[in-house]
């Protein structure tokens, strides 16, 4: 019997890339449903009922959201292609860096230095960077977080790769220099154009129109609100 | 060749009584040190120079930071005795789930109940008690969100129990009153020597409340 594999997510969400990500390495057959988080269809908030959010994934009829379990579900299911090192201590660090990545640089990032501009901008950075050092220190002596081939904490980190850019554009500020982060920059460039990834970034034009709307509506609200 | 463990920790922290659990569980012997978080020691900013936060799990000189992934870790490594994680995959996703879904709600509007007044506060209470419900509904008829054995989301969240009196007190509510089914729940994980030991007694916590909330002047 065949399994189900379905994967409810946006066009542009950079956790559900993660997944879409795993599932190819893995060569899983999957259905892809988009949601419109506007409009949330009545499947997304049966098998979400906690968050109402996607990614989530429906193997064989049964739900598992957030996207670090999905990983991680995904590695323990189908164990070809591990995405996680087998080492208990190799793994708590594994854990740790992609939490970071979303706590912290996700954070730090978006919502810190591309949502504002002049001094507050100049603050947030500050914060960026520190946490952007904590990331090309991880990468010493390794082509990839997982080493030679890409790992759990690359496509944890992997939005990187393709959103910098955009955010960088829009905002008319350099965020990840390459004279100051010549490790990660390298691994931006070779995570984003190596095989299956290349394939599944969203689509520049939509992504700088949409983040340019984030940003302009961040700002305005801003602005009136002093 | 034993094992070398270490736990930096500051005894309210929820999070580091998840550690504690985790160790008294597998019956593992460890130096406990305390930190002063307004005075952090050298060795904690060498061994979590990211966060600079406790809990930090020492094992043979080699660092550990963040509750659950020092939990996932003691599981995976002492794993023979008390698995907290089941075997499941689909069973270990829901597992680590709900923990996450713990950490993702609970300290942050438990903080706001104790921190805030008012109509910040009224807000927070409502959201709390409704996390705390859904956990409770996630809960069923089971004796453990681990089945017939503590596990993972039970090490998550029981640590959080040794805060409510705080919580009730700041926010002049009842949790047995709309959470009846998870405060049994909480007594009966308290019946285990490895839930009695680790969790701090509820009223030197909301001593340690009301000093945090003189310090900061909400009154």
């Amino acid at each position: 019997m065949a399994e189900e594999v379905k994967l409810f997510r946006t066009w542009s969400s950079p956790f559900a890339l993660r997944i879409v990500w795993a599932l190819k390495i893995k060569g899983i057959e999957y259905e892809t449903i988009f949601e419109d988080l506007s409009d949330k269809s009545p499947s997304l908030l049966q098998y979400n009922p906690a968050h109402k959010k996607i990614p989530v994934l429906v193997h064989s009829g049964k739900p598992i959201a957030e996207s670090y379990v999905i990983l991680e579900y995904i590695d323990e299911t189908w164990k070809e292609t591990p995405l996680l090192p087998e080492d208990p201590y190799e793994r708590a660090m594994a854990r740790f860096w992609a939490k970071f990545g979303d706590d912290k640089v996700l954070t730090s990032i978006v919502w810190g230095v591309f949502i504002k501009e002049g001094k507050e901008q100049e603050e947030a950075m500050v914060e960026a960077m520190k946490n952007l050092w904590f990331l090309e220190e991880e990468l010493r002596g390794k082509k990839f977080f997982g080493g030679e081939r890409i790992g759990f904490v690359d496509l944890a980190l992997g939005w990187l790769a393709n959103l910098i850019n955009i955010l960088e554009d829009v905002a008319g500020q350099k965020i990840v220099d390459e004279d100051k982060f010549p490790l990660l920059s390298a691994w931006m460039k070779d995570f984003a154009n190596s095989p299956i990834i290349k394939d599944n970034w969203p689509p520049r034009v939509q992504m700088i129109a949409k983040f340019r709307a984030l940003r302009d509506a961040k700002l305005a609200a801003a602005a009136s609100s002093k | 060749m034993g094992d070398e463990i270490i736990l930096l920790d500051f005894w309210p922290s929820m999070f580091g009584m998840r550690v504690r659990l985790a160790l008294a569980e597998k019956g593992l012997k460890y130096e406990y040190k305390e930190e002063d978080l307004r005075n952090k020691s050298p060795l904690l900013l060498e061994m979590n120079p990211v966060h600079k936060q406790i809990p930090v799990l020492i094992h043979n000189g080699k660092p550990i930071c963040e509750s659950l992934i020092i939990v996932q870790y003691i599981d995976e490594v002492w794993h023979d005795k008390s698995p907290l994680l089941p075997s499941d995959p689909y069973q270990r996703a829901q597992a680590r789930f709900w923990a996450d879904y713990v950490d993702k709600k609970l300290y942050g509007l438990g903080r706001k109940v104790w921190s805030t007044k008012g109509e910040e506060q009224e807000t927070a209470k409502k959201e709390f008690i409704e996390c705390l419900k859904l956990l409770e509904g996630e809960l069923g008829e089971k004796p453990y969100f681990g089945g017939e054995k503590i596990g993972f989301v039970d090490v998550a969240l029981v640590t959080f129990s040794c805060w409510f009196y705080a919580y009730e007190s700041c926010g002049n509510f009842s949790i047995e009153a709309e959470c009846p089914k998870l405060i049994a729940w909480t007594k009966r994980c308290k019946e285990k020597e490895s839930v009695s030991s680790s969790l701090e007694d509820p009223h030197k916590v909301h001593g340690f409340v009301m000093g945090m909330r003189k310090r900061f002047g909400i009154e």
